[in-house]
């Protein structure tokens, strides 16, 4: 195993800062929204919020290159926005709506992009972690050096099929960065409780997959673990784990009244550790920054959210017709090149 | 602007709760994440967060209200300085779209076409085309090697498929010509390699995964339903599997419960799948080629008994048969009989019996479940008035009771006979070889069921 590297003193410039904070609160305010919306009445069935977690993705983001792909589970809207996805197609999908894009048949937890190469969205615990490996044996068959970003949780790390999965990426030396996104509750299960090993990358070792943790509360990490994560890959050395610790700070689903931990546990990682707040002190304090140029970042953000909510409420229902499309392929859906 | 806050609704189902307590009052500050009270749904107690800043103006619905209705009003956010408007006053929040009744879904009109279209019955190939003896296995291999030929994106994947060249002999040879990067050894891991494959295939290439037997698919089942199947529909059509699922599939001889298994019936029943069960030589070849082409996972149902039985292939550049085309095998006007796969050989034994004894049957070979050709079933069926079916599958949730219920719906005035089922028994395959023979079909069934249905 590689020695963890020191959290040194990265030399990240302002705009970077703020560019992470930009998009970390992107996902935040969206999140919000959505659970409001919920509220409503206006997103139904399962809507499992990214809330808390925004580091992870905006940080392996900002390490990946046009080209990579990404695949994740339910818990998807963070992804979507993290890579570009227009937050008003993600947010009328939540809605079922005609400008989803699923075109309102996907919902919250199935969701795609072929032009942002985000492959879902899917809905069976660690089902993402093969179909990821996948993805990166497709790149590897035409023989470019994309990387595949394939996230799963701690929950789904239990699952067979990631060592199954884990055993052929390393034998055929597929470009596929796996990340365990650690939020340290599988649904209301700890990880204490699930398992009695002490850290979830280290399994990796049983297959002679390389690997670290990482501090997913703090972007910078993140994206500096993301970097390392990628040039083992594009470097053809085979996958790589990142375990990720983060956190939830709502619970598995919008009706899951979160018993299993206390309010306080909850507060303390907001007060302590919040990966925005984080970003937003080192620019207030490092000067990138005044509390009026946050606040009219806030204030833009806001007011993508609040365009995104006012468009999925817009758009129609799909037309019934929509019922029967999109069962069979005709021609080939996605590019081949 | 002041914002009403809402009840809201805290699970897939809730329609009203109890407004448990208030852990703000009015006047105090609060912002975004902040729990601003306690509710009672169906299931459970929830902490309810507020999403924007501002100052509780007024508590509407006081803590202890039972029955309190999803989007009722519970309080009023000001900002600084502003006054409480009137509970209503502010634009009325957005009534959830899906309480508007559902107009009834209709399925496409040739789901309902009244004037049955003439079944296309035109030849496999055309005549006077040169024959060569082929056993399904070569058939089956020859189809996998002329379209890796013609595609670099085709692959073939699964347990011993490369060195050990197939561990039924189907990918004899293939390593050799293509090479291991498209021939692909995979340690035994079903669940594992049919979701790697599936992902290549959402990846733009297009995997042929073989199962050893599709017994073990059942470990990888998940990934052939949820992921290849379902993924078209549910990115409104942005990306798919195209991509064979393919192997041994049913009874073998004396292997025992596990390993003898007919999944037709099951993965008949899935949209966004093609389902094929080749017979001879000729359909094995024909349909694999078709199944390789095409842009959705196909299930491709082979049988270890047929292997080796050496059928007519036609010699050309490129033949291939269209999926949902059924093949009349022998035509008659007695009876019906619908089968597939290796049922076919119990369908044609007991169609020769029968005609010995002055009874012509029609034999139709589906050759694809799905889609199914059912106009050929039931232009058959009009005029033979009577059918029958036959199958090695179990007899709950069959092929042959789908085809049934086809017919009652279709053609039941046509019918002079209840159809009758012939199936496997619904038992565990048994060991013993006499259990074993009795737990399968045997022709003398199909012709018993023929003499039934035309009253011999």
């Amino acid at each position: 195993m590689p020695p963890k590297k020191a959290a040194a003193k990265s030399n990240v410039s302002a705009e970077e800062l703020l560019g992470h904070y930009r998009e970390m609160l992107l996902i935040r305010r969206f999140e919000e929204k959505a659970g409001q919306l919920y509220g409503m009445g206006l997103i139904g069935g399962f809507c499992h919020l990214y809330i808390g977690q925004e580091a992870v993705v905006v940080g392996l983001e900002a390490a990946a290159k046009e080209g990579d792909k990404r695949v994740t589970s339910y818990r998807d809207h963070g992804h979507m926005l993290a890579c570009g996805m227009d937050p008003k197609g993600i947010m009328a999908e939540l809605t079922g709506r005609e400008g989803g894009f699923s075109k309102g048949k996907g919902g919250s937890m199935h969701m795609f992009s072929k032009e942002k190469h985000f492959y879902g969205g899917h809905g069976i615990v660690a089902a993402q972690v093969p179909l990821g490996a996948g993805l990166a044996f497709s790149d590897k068959y035409k023989g470019n050096d994309n990387v595949t970003f394939t996230y799963f949780g701690d929950g789904a790390a239990n699952q067979g099929q990631v060592y199954e999965t884990y055993n052929m990426a390393e034998l055929w030396e597929l470009p596929v960065v796996f990340v365990i996104e650690n939020n340290q509750y599988a649904m209301g299960t700890s990880v204490q409780r699930s398992t009695k090993s002490p850290s979830l990358w280290e399994r990796g070792a049983a297959y002679g997959i390389e690997g670290e943790e990482v501090d997913g509360m703090d972007v910078i990490k993140v994206k500096e673990a993301g970097e390392r994560a990628v040039a083992h890959c594009r470097a053809g050395k085979g996958p790589y784990i990142l375990e990720v610790k983060t956190y939830r700070y709502r619970g598995h689903s919008m009706s899951d009244p979160a018993k299993y931990r206390t309010r306080e546990e909850v507060q303390k990682m907001r007060d302590e550790r919040d990966p925005i707040e984080q970003v937003r002190e080192a620019l207030l304090k490092g000067k990138h920054a005044s509390e009026d140029d946050l606040k009219a970042i806030d204030k833009e953000i806001k007011a993508v959210v609040n365009e995104a909510a006012e468009y999925s409420k817009e758009s129609p229902e799909p037309a019934l017709e929509e019922l029967w499309t999109d069962i069979y392929a005709d021609e080939l859906p996605q590019e081949t090149a | 602007m002041a914002i009403e806050i809402l009840m809201p609704a805290l699970s897939p189902t809730m329609e009203e709760g109890t407004l448990a307590k208030w852990l703000v009052k009015e006047g105090d500050t609060v912002s975004s994440g902040d729990i601003m009270a306690e509710i009672e749904t169906d299931k459970a107690t929830m902490e309810f967060e507020a999403v924007d800043e501002g100052i509780i103006g007024k508590i509407v619905i006081a803590e202890g209200s039972e029955g309190v209705k999803v989007n009722e009003v519970i309080a009023i956010l000001v900002e600084e300085g502003e006054d409480v408007p009137e509970v209503g006053a502010s634009a009325a929040p957005a009534a959830a779209a899906a309480d508007s009744a559902p107009a009834e879904a209709k399925a496409p009109a040739e789901a309902a076409a009244p004037a049955a279209p003439a079944p296309d019955q035109s030849p496999d190939w055309p005549e006077g085309t040169e024959m060569k003896k082929t056993t399904v296995r070569e058939a089956l291999r020859d189809a996998m090697a002329e379209e890796m030929r013609s595609d670099g994106d085709v692959f073939l994947m699964g347990e011993e498929v490369a060195e050990y060249q197939g561990a039924y002999k189907i990918s004899q040879g293939l390593l050799d010509e293509f090479g291991a990067k498209r021939v692909i050894d995979t340690p035994i891991t079903e669940h594992g390699f049919a979701g790697i494959a599936t992902g290549a295939s959402f990846g733009g290439l297009r995997p042929i995964v073989e199962f050893m037997t599709f017994n073990f698919a059942m470990q990888a089942i998940d990934h052939l339903i949820n992921s290849a199947a379902k993924t078209l529909y549910m990115s409104g059509g942005q990306m798919g599997a195209p991509m064979v699922f393919r192997g041994a599939n049913g009874a073998a001889a004396r292997v025992g419960a596990q390993h003898s298994q007919c999944y037709a019936a099951w993965y008949m029943q899935v949209p966004g799948l093609k389902v094929a069960m080749p017979y001879s030589a000729a359909d094995a070849k024909g349909l694999l080629k078709t199944a390789i082409r095409d842009n959705n996972p196909v299930i491709f149902l082979e049988n270890e008994i047929m292997y080796g039985k050496s059928f007519d292939v036609p010699v050309m550049d490129d033949f291939t048969i269209p999926f949902g085309k059924a093949k009349i095998e022998r035509a008659g006007d007695d009876v019906t009989i619908v089968s597939f796969g290796i049922g076919m050989t119990y369908a044609l034994e007991a169609a020769e019996k029968l005609a010995a004894e002055g009874i012509n049957a029609e034999v139709i070979n589906l050759r694809t479940l799905r889609p199914m050709d059912t106009e050929t079933i039931l232009a058959s069926v009009r005029k033979t008035n009577r059918c029958v079916t036959v199958e090695e599958g179990w007899p709950q949730g069959s092929v042959g009771g789908y085809i049934s219920g086809v017919i009652m719906q279709e053609a039941f005035d046509y019918l002079d006979a209840p159809v009758i089922t012939c199936t496997g028994k619904d038992v565990p395959m048994p060991y013993a070889a006499n259990l074993e023979k009795h737990a399968l079909l045997t022709t003398d069934e199909v012709v018993d069921a023929c003499k039934s249905v035309t009253y011999r």
